[in-house]
């Protein structure tokens, strides 16, 4: 097994157990560089189990995962995998943005400081020069005014856009967005969606596990539909949407687009 | 005459007076106070450790500081003092601590080196195994997300816990920490048992050759007395510093709970993550 070199992320059989439940079953798929890819599936199928083993959050029990054909996690002794140092994880894992359901602002730092700190701290930036990207990323996510804030006194919609503008303060080569949207009330989801929605035109490599539909169909180059942890389909937004080939797939998409139907 | 009037009549209220600012005294309150900082502060200091050892892959690592802790939070402190300060010729460190006599070479008259160092070490081996639960307590409250975010931010464990998780647990531990220090600065007054002349002990070196046992008590709890209203007013300033760093209104008594919910339990709620299916 060897990576492919032209993908962002090379899934190679992916195994997950927690205990003995075994929570993803042999997941191989590929994104590629400035791809946007949409994870669908029902609670429990693994999606955010999946996400979090791409940047090594949880370690992965068999398989392999490569980020721009570098192993992530492990280190390839002769065929055999030997545990990689956390400074060599750490310094993969700068590269890989991830953005989650609960935001994890830091709340003893403004929104500012939030930004700052991993480029200042892991990538030896230059305050001044911190500071000038921070406010250029706060501008860019429509939080100008809110550098000096607290966490504790922003929306939900205005904390996921600090922590997305943090992720992207890394120069992050892929984005890993878990229901990003999912903690926030119906009113300011629309606002998050659209700074994710200006990343994907922007040409970012973003893997989206969420329930909004609309937002798959509209950004995803691709949607994957996963199922008791093994990908059931994959394809264009469209094919998945209008004719899925799988049965579950049928019946989730249907239990998702029609709620009141069941 | 009645056994108040009695006791009035032998109390020597003008020894109280004339005493309250004599040289031993103040020195004493001085050896209070040096004794009480250095030994709090090994005591966090040794209280972080034992939590990380108690957090260690390790298992054997795990292990001593479990027992550690058992060790010395089921003796009584006064054993352990004593034990220390009469281990220390065994060890052959009486000896050369006596000679090396810090403290007159400071100014002090009559402080034992040796009697003071067996004194901190006792007091922060001690406050080690307490504070190692007020630190447990403190960073286990920190929402497990935090220390995610600052790994996919690219930060090591270490890193994360120095820069994102520890000054968070800080505000955690801080009015624990404070009240260890209240009593620490009363309970050095054990130092007295191995003839250091701490705060008690000189008002008992000074009381009792002149009888008058009672008035110098009374001279040490009038400083007790004040160095741990100062404390209190430092603890306070302290902790209205550290939450007034999150520049927000009763930051201190943030509902962090709205923050912490772990991804689980907030799942677990009908309706949150199913209501956006529908949209
Ligand atoms: N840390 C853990 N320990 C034990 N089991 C876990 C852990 N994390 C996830 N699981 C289990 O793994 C399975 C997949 O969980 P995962 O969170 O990946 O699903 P999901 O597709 O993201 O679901 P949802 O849509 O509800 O977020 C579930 O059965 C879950 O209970
Ligand atoms: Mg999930």
């Amino acid at each position: 097994m060897s990576a492919n070199t032209t993908a962002m992320v090379d899934a190679q059989e992916v195994h997950k157990y927690f205990h003995r439940n075994e929570v993803l079953r042999g997941i191989s798929m590929q994104i590629q560089k400035g791809e946007v890819v949409v994870i669908i599936g029902p609670s429990g199928s693994g999606k955010t189990t999946f996400l979090r083993c791409i940047n090594f959050l949880e370690k992965i029990n068999k398989g392999r995962i490569y980020i721009d054909g570098e192993l992530i996690g492990f280190r390839d002794a002769g065929g055999r995998l030997v545990p990689d140092s956390e400074k060599n994880i750490a310094r993969m894992r700068s590269e890989i943005g991830m953005v989650f359901q609960r935001f994890n602002l830091f709340p003893h730092m403004t929104a500012l400081q939030n930004i700052m700190e991993a480029p200042m701290q892991v990538k030896g930036v230059p305050r001044e020069q911190a500071e000038t990207r921070a406010r250029a990323l706060l501008a860019k996510v429509g939080l100008a005014d809110k550098a000096d804030a607290y966490p504790a006194r922003l929306s939900g919609g205005q904390q996921q856009r600090v922590a997305i503008a943090r992720a992207l303060a890394m120069d992050p080569k892929i984005m890993l967005f878990d229901e990003a949207t999912s903690a926030l009330d119906p009113e300011l989801v629309g606002e998050v969606l659209k700074v994710m929605r200006q990343l994907a035109l922007e040409g970012m490599t973003m893997a989206v596990v969420t329930h909004e539909m609309s937002f798959a169909r509209d950004v995803a180059d691709r949607v994957i539909f996963m199922d008791g942890g093994v990908i059931v389909e994959q394809g264009k937004p469209a094919d998945i949407f209008s004719n899925p080939r799988e049965e579950r797939t049928r019946s989730f998409l249907r239990k998702v687009l029609e709620p009141d139907a069941s | 005459m009645n056994p108040i009037q009695s006791f009035l009549r032998s109390y020597d209220g003008a020894a109280v007076t004339h005493n309250l600012f004599a040289h031993l005294i103040v020195q004493g309150v001085i050896i209070t106070v040096i004794l009480s900082v250095l030994s709090q502060f090994a005591g966090v200091v040794i209280g972080l450790v034992l939590y990380f050892m108690r957090r260690a892959r390790f298992q054997p690592i795990r292990w001593v500081a479990n027992a550690y802790i058992w060790f010395f939070r089921g003796t009584p402190l006064l054993v352990q003092i004593l034990f220390v300060y009469l281990a220390m010729p065994y060890l052959s460190l009486a000896r050369p601590l006596r000679a090396a006599d810090v403290f007159t070479s400071l100014g002090f008259t009559g402080i034992y080196t040796d009697s003071f160092v067996a004194g901190l070490l006792a007091f922060s081996l001690n406050e080690g195994a307490y504070m190692a639960e007020i630190v447990r307590a403190g960073i286990d409250s920190i929402d497990p997300g935090q220390m995610e975010a600052a790994k996919t931010l690219g930060m090591t464990y270490w890193l994360g816990m120095r820069r994102i998780v520890l000054p968070q647990a800080m505000r955690v531990i801080l009015p624990p920490l404070g009240n260890e220090f209240n009593s620490m600065l009363k309970t050095t007054s054990l130092v007295s048992v191995i003839s250091l002349y701490d705060l008690l002990g000189a008002a008992e070196a000074i009381g009792s050759p002149q009888f008058r046992t009672l008035e110098l008590l009374t001279v040490a709890c009038l400083w007790y007395l004040l160095l741990t209203t100062l404390w209190t007013f430092v603890q306070s300033a302290l902790e209205r510093r550290f939450s007034a760093s999150s520049r927000d209104p009763g930051a201190g008594k943030v509902n962090w709970s709205r923050f912490v919910l772990p991804d689980r339990l907030f799942r677990a709620s009908p309706g949150v993550g199913v209501g956006n299916l529908t949209r």
